[in-house]
């Protein structure tokens, strides 16, 4: 499928080269940072197929994709996060991919912290895994009100979840082909993150979090301002009390 | 003071207006995007109109006398423009969106059919 197959060498874990891999990267206007995450996920394991989705990048995000060899799946508008992360997860099932990693487009999540994040899955141990920036060494850097709200939302989340949740916006994660199936079903739309982790717990998937570092921004914003905060977070809560009685897309016994 | 039959009869409304909103929520009609002014117009709904003491010290400030339940079709009324309006933004959006999808859908076709010709043509 891919030409770097061709002249690979042995990836890091006999367990990984066995299994048919995908890193999907989700990126809106990320043309100075695309480049480098391809280039780092290579590194990490050159037998990992790489799709870029661009949400509607009106910069080079595609052209700079493809000219590093990855997939590219252009969306024709920004679809935001959530739909811009299950188009890459229906590539990955309807693509036979038995593995998944998911690393943002904007470089905050070190590739070179995959194995880290891929071992519980390696291990039959969990079907999904979440890299969480607090569950560890407290090195992430952000605004107040930022952290403050991300408290917040980890606190519902475990009292959802039943299971202690450090950080629920994370999305530096590995996943099975049962998480793969589950979020290639049915994905949220506005926080994924979030209330993708409730689906999860509702549809009894093992989820396991992983203590890795995130790195700033070299170049451009996120996509949430420290304005929004309290807006944002107010959304997400009531997003997550109506994710806890919807009617489930994917059957629940059946994920 | 509000008649209490009125306030029983807009409370009981209200009321089934946001179990009708949470309900399409809920069986996913209605994303919850576009479901949060609907959500604050029933909860300000039936505020108003369960409070009847509040409804009529608002009716108060705003002037208005004789009949405080006027309120609240204004903050109804008010409320509807309001969605309405986000509805047509939503619309717009919508509209340019199945332009450019539309374009795409073009522009593939032609381009398969091109390949498909250059294939047989070999």
């Amino acid at each position: 499928m891919s030409t770097e197959a061709l002249t690979a060498p042995s990836p890091p874990d006999t367990r990984l080269a066995a299994r048919k891999r995908i890193a999907i990267v989700p990126a809106y206007n990320e043309e100075r940072n695309i480049g480098r995450v391809i280039g780092e996920l290579r590194a990490f394991d050159h037998g990992l197929d790489i799709v870029v989705v661009s949400d509607g990048s009106v910069d080079r995000t595609v052209e700079v994709a493809r000219e590093h060899g990855a997939h590219v799946i252009r969306l024709p508008f920004n679809l935001g996060i959530g739909g811009a992360v299950q188009t890459g997860f229906r590539y990955a099932w309807e693509n036979g991919y038995e593995l998944a990693v998911r690393v943002d487009g904007d470089g905050q999540h070190d590739p070179a912290q995959l194995a880290r994040v891929l071992e519980p899955v390696l291990a039959g141990e969990a079907d999904i895994v979440v890299g969480s920036r607090f569950a560890g060494d407290p090195g992430y850097r952000s605004s107040a009100a930022r952290r403050v709200g991300i408290r917040v939302l980890a606190w519902v989340v475990s009292a959802i979840a039943r299971q202690r949740v450090t950080d629920s916006t994370s999305g530096f994660q590995a996943l099975n082909r049962r998480a793969i199936r589950l979020f290639a079903g049915d994905y949220p739309h506005d926080y994924p993150e979030v209330e993708g982790m409730v689906m999860v717990i509702r549809h009894r998937l093992r989820l396991r979090e992983v203590p890795v570092s995130m790195r700033a921004r070299e170049h451009g914003r996120s996509s949430i301002g420290a304005l929004g905060s309290i807006y944002y977070m107010a959304k997400v809560l009531l997003a997550l009390f109506v994710g806890l009685f919807r009617r489930t897309v994917v059957p629940l016994e059946d994920a | 003071m509000t008649p209490l039959k009125v306030s029983i009869a807009a409370t009981i409304v209200s009321v089934l207006l946001l179990v009708g909103v949470f309900e399409l929520i809920r069986s996913r009609r209605l994303r919850e995007r576009y479901a949060l002014l609907w959500l604050l117009t029933g909860v300000l709904l039936v505020v108003l109109s369960a409070w009847r003491g509040g409804l009529n010290t608002i009716a108060g400030w705003l002037g208005v006398r004789g009949y405080p339940p006027a309120v609240l079709f204004a903050v109804g009324l008010l409320f509807v423009i309001l969605v309405l309006l986000h509805y047509s933004t939503v619309i717009s959006r919508l509209t340019d969106q199945n332009v450019v999808l539309a374009q795409r859908l073009a522009l593939l076709e032609t381009k398969l059919a091109e390949s498909e010709r250059q294939a047989t043509s070999e």
